[in-house]
């Protein structure tokens, strides 16, 4: 039978026998499986971009490795996660990224550099992504020396959230970077500052000014930050933001990219209209009565 | 008006009149209305004209101006800044004011070099005129290839501005270049004098069904490289009952050492076209494209005249031949990027996308050019379909191996007393193609067979029957029939840093492990020189190779390595590997 008359289909990972509604992928099959695959340019509010390849997995009978975030199960297909193969391709990917980007700012691949031994220190002077650092309104800096080209800033600009397509990726090759037409600076491009670009970039290349200040001001201090669930105040729609703060003060907003009403994504007021909360010009928190 | 932004740029009125002239049927604006056409319709009217518009505005100007850029995006509806993405993408299109004067593409690849492209260039230089060292250009059997872009004028390549007699081996035995030489290219009278337009009437008179089984039963296999069964793409095309459905002859020859595409649209472009007809009428596909890359001036211009002629003579267009049939066909000239050959590729690049390569599943028979059933091959597997409804399974299968039937055209080039386009039965053996062409200039080193994207091969190998079966048994592959001979004159590091060049140059830069692969294996290359490679430069190497051939998106990165190991095996590049 077809794979497309199924209504289920029954994939082998990692030995684990688990059946899914066709056109799942492989990564969420093996989440069910519980089975964790490694991911840098996907995420679950986005269109699977398949860019970087860090996903991916042996299924038997197939020549290359193939995308676990946007291959979907395929009828009777035996899939592996981890292997030797497996360890040496991510390794590469990591050893690739981490000596082309600066990864500093980016906890989870220090992490994958460690775990699979990436060992950057065999490159002889390796060509860099160089960039300097765009400081162009008081919202957000964009410093593409960490871009790892995921597609994600582009992807959430474009049709999988705020349809304004400010930005795609231009060049090609080594030279690609993500732009706007011309390298148009951002206040007179079609940006309309809704931040969704820096809510899902994964290696900070794109970060809130406020945040960027602190670094550079060396008074960044994880261990001073909370985060602080809220409900946006400007309309009716009713967007759940997470406040970031440093010693009370928001650095950062952003929305769980799994709640129902925003996927993640919000509008300029909700992710940059803070400042009213903040001094010099804090709220009012007591009824102001006249004498 | 839409809600997409444009900057304050404004186009000079040359731009403004020409796009104008050009976009006869904007896609509609109404006032008030949110008109978001680029993302959520990527099979809307319109946007496939962003490709030749940027062309226009390019010869147009010498450039694209950021003016002319907002210009035609407005008109076409599409965001700036993908249209600028899209221009950014293309080695054709300059987005900055260039100095005067047309602009000299020299191919500096391995077999223009040793055809002296580097004395060309530098004679160029020194008369003050620009030069772009180019990636192959395709006319490697007359070393060095040149192709010159001037501004409100046509493009010209070395057909254009040479007159050189096209080389190939004229024998009676030749079946796909058997009009070469002797017919008028665009000429439809000539053309059916040379039996042409019988294997249409065979066709419409069999009906597809029947085609599409002589296809089957000929064993007709893909001749761009990766040889698959062309019936069965057929039949799974023919199987797709709704419409629209589309043929694309995939014309974007640009691997390193080949030509026989450019050698098939210069002197026999009614073949093609004919072909193409034939494949929409037997698997219900009213509409061809034929995507050829933007270096082949004088192909693309001896093409669109055998166009015109075939719709004035009812071969193409409505009523086909007096039938019901409809076949529409329209060329679209690609910008400069060899990854615009990847069939994936291709479909974003004549949708008015960047041409980055699309993950496979989905496959172009089920979901290809606009996201439908599509038919893509190349022009050398079109021109066979006519050899085998002219003369039969039998006659077709006369010639080759019971595993590889027919015959193949190949390239020869470099260190070679006739270089140029050779068609010999599959099984020839090596030896005996490279006698063909009067031996070997010097004393052999190695062959690279397939192109960039091939391997090499040693003198110890000149036994090697070329078919699929037996290159593929030797971990070797005939790819796009380049055969690309190295005497010992010719220094293989320097060859072998060419071709890494060359992939590091045409990645796309989608996926990481060829955007940044094709990189660190053109430097380790570059570290080891001429010296003889270490222990850590190979491992590496190794490692490289790995990423890319494993986890690249397209065959571009799996083959970006391909060379260099073959390179390593022979002992061609310091110790090998134990």
């Amino acid at each position: 039978m077809s794979d497309s008359l199924l209504t289920e289909v029954t994939v082998s990972i990692n030995g684990a026998t688990v059946s899914v509604a066709p056109g799942t992928t492989i990564l969420e099959a093996a989440a069910i499986a519980g089975v964790e695959i490694p991911t840098l340019c996907w995420a679950s509010n986005l269109t699977p971009a398949n860019a970087c390849r860090l996903c991916v997995v042996e299924m038997e009978e197939s020549r290359t490795l193939v995308p676990a975030c946007s291959r979907a199960c395929e009828q009777g297909a035996v899939i592996h996660t981890e292997s030797e193969r497996i360890a040496v391709n991510r390794k590469m990917v990591l050893e690739f990224l981490d000596t082309t980007n600066d990864l500093t700012q980016s906890p989870e691949l220090q992490e994958l550099i460690t775990r699979y031994e990436a060992d950057s220190s065999r490159y002889t002077e390796p060509s860099k992504m160089q960039d300097d650092i765009k400081i162009e309104d008081d919202l957000f800096v964009r410093a593409y020396d960490r871009c790892v080209l995921c597609y994600k800033c582009v992807d959430a600009c474009g049709d999988d959230a705020q349809f304004t397509f400010a930005i795609s990726m231009a060049g090609r090759g080594f030279d690609t970077r993500v732009s706007t037409e011309f390298e148009t600076p951002l206040p007179e491009s079609a940006c309309v500052y809704c931040g969704n670009c820096v809510g899902v970039c994964p290696t900070n290349a794109l970060q809130f000014k406020k945040e960027f200040d602190l670094r550079e001001a060396g008074q960044w201090q994880p261990e001073h930050q909370t985060t602080t669930e809220t409900i946006c105040s400007y309309c009716g729609v009713g967007c759940t933001l997470e406040l970031h703060t440093q010693d009370n003060e928001i650095y950062k907003v952003t929305s769980p990219a799994d709640h129902s009403v925003t996927a993640g994504h919000l509008c300029i007021k909700g992710r940059f209209g803070w400042q009213y909360v903040q001094p010099p010009t804090r709220r009012l928190s007591t009824p102001n009565i006249s004498s | 008006m839409s809600d997409l932004k444009y900057t304050n740029s404004d186009p000079d009125s040359h731009e403004r009149d020409a796009i104008d002239a050009f976009v006869i049927d904007p896609p509609v604006r109404h006032e008030g209305e949110r008109w978001v056409v680029s993302g959520l319709d990527r099979t809307h009217d319109s946007r496939h004209l962003l490709l030749p518009g940027l062309h226009l505005l390019q010869n147009l100007k010498g450039w694209i101006s950021p003016g002319g850029l907002n210009y035609l995006a407005e008109t076409l509806q599409i965001p700036a800044a993908e249209a600028y993405g899209v221009a950014s993408f293309y080695d054709l299109f300059q987005l900055e004011e260039p100095e005067e004067g047309p602009l000299h593409h020299v191919c500096v690849d391995p077999v223009c070099a040793m055809g002296g492209s580097a004395s060309y260039i530098q004679e160029l230089r020194s008369n003050g005129d620009r030069v772009h060292e180019s990636p192959c250009l395709g006319q490697c059997e007359r070393p060095p290839g040149i192709f010159v872009q001037i501004k409100g004028d046509s493009n010209q390549d070395l057909t254009a501005t040479t007159n050189i007699e096209p080389q190939f081996n004229s024998s009676s035995s030749n079946r796909l270049l058997r009009r070469f030489g002797t017919n008028e290219p665009v000429n439809l009278n000539s053309y059916k004098e040379h039996g042409g337009y019988q294997a249409l009437g065979t066709a419409i008179e069999l009906g597809g069904a029947r085609v599409i089984e002589m296809l089957v039963e000929s064993g007709l296999t893909g001749r761009g490289g990766a040889a698959f069964p062309t019936g069965i793409k057929w039949q799974s095309v023919a199987d797709h009952l709704s419409a629209p459905k589309y043929v694309v002859a995939n014309a974007d020859e640009s691997e390193p050492g080949t030509f026989k595409d450019r050698m098939i649209l210069e002197n026999d472009p009614f073949a093609l076209i004919e072909a193409m007809t034939i494949a929409g009428l037997s698997t219900g596909c009213e509409k061809g494209w034929i995507y050829i890359r933007g270096e082949y001036a004088t192909a693309a211009q001896r093409l669109s005249e055998a166009i015109a002629e075939a719709y004035s003579a009812q071969l193409l267009g409505n009523r086909i031949q007096g039938t019901s049939l409809t076949f529409d066909l329209e060329i679209r000239q690609g910008a400069g990027a060899y990854i615009c050959g990847e069939e994936t590729s291709l479909f974003n690049s004549i949708e008015g996308f960047r041409g980055e390569p699309r993950s496979k599943p989905p496959y172009p028979t089920d979901k290809g050019l606009f996201g439908r059933p599509t038919i893509v091959n190349n022009p050398e597997t079109f021109l066979n379909v006519i050899e085998i409804l002219n003369n039969g399974v039998d006659y077709y299968q006369s010639a080759g191996t019971p595993a590889s039937p027919g015959t193949k055209l190949f390239c020869l080039s470099g260190d070679i007393a006739r270089p140029g386009l050779y068609e010999a039965g599959f099984g020839i053996r090596l030896r005996e193609l490279l006698s063909d062409a009067g031996g070997v200039d010097g004393d052999l080193q190695a062959i690279l067979l397939g192109g960039a994207a091939g391997c090499f091969v040693g003198p110890e190998q000149l036994d090697l029957p070329l078919t699929f079966e037996d290159t593929k048994a030797n971990d070797l592959t005939l790819g796009s029939g380049a055969v690309m001979v190295f005497s010992t004159k010719v220094n293989v590091p320097d060859v072998l840093g060419r071709l890494a060049e060359f992939f590091r140059n045409e990645s796309c830069g989608q996926c990481v492990p060829c955007r940044i692969g094709t990189v660190r294996q053109h430097e380790v290359l570059l570290q080891i020189g001429a010296d003889k490679a270490n222990k850590d430069q190979l491992s590496l190497l190794h490692d490289i190779d790995t990423v890319m051939t494993d986890a690249s998106i397209c065959g571009l990165g799996q083959t970006a390595a391909s060379a260099v190991r073959s390179a390593i095996t022979l002992g061609l590049l310091g110790e090998t590997r134990s």
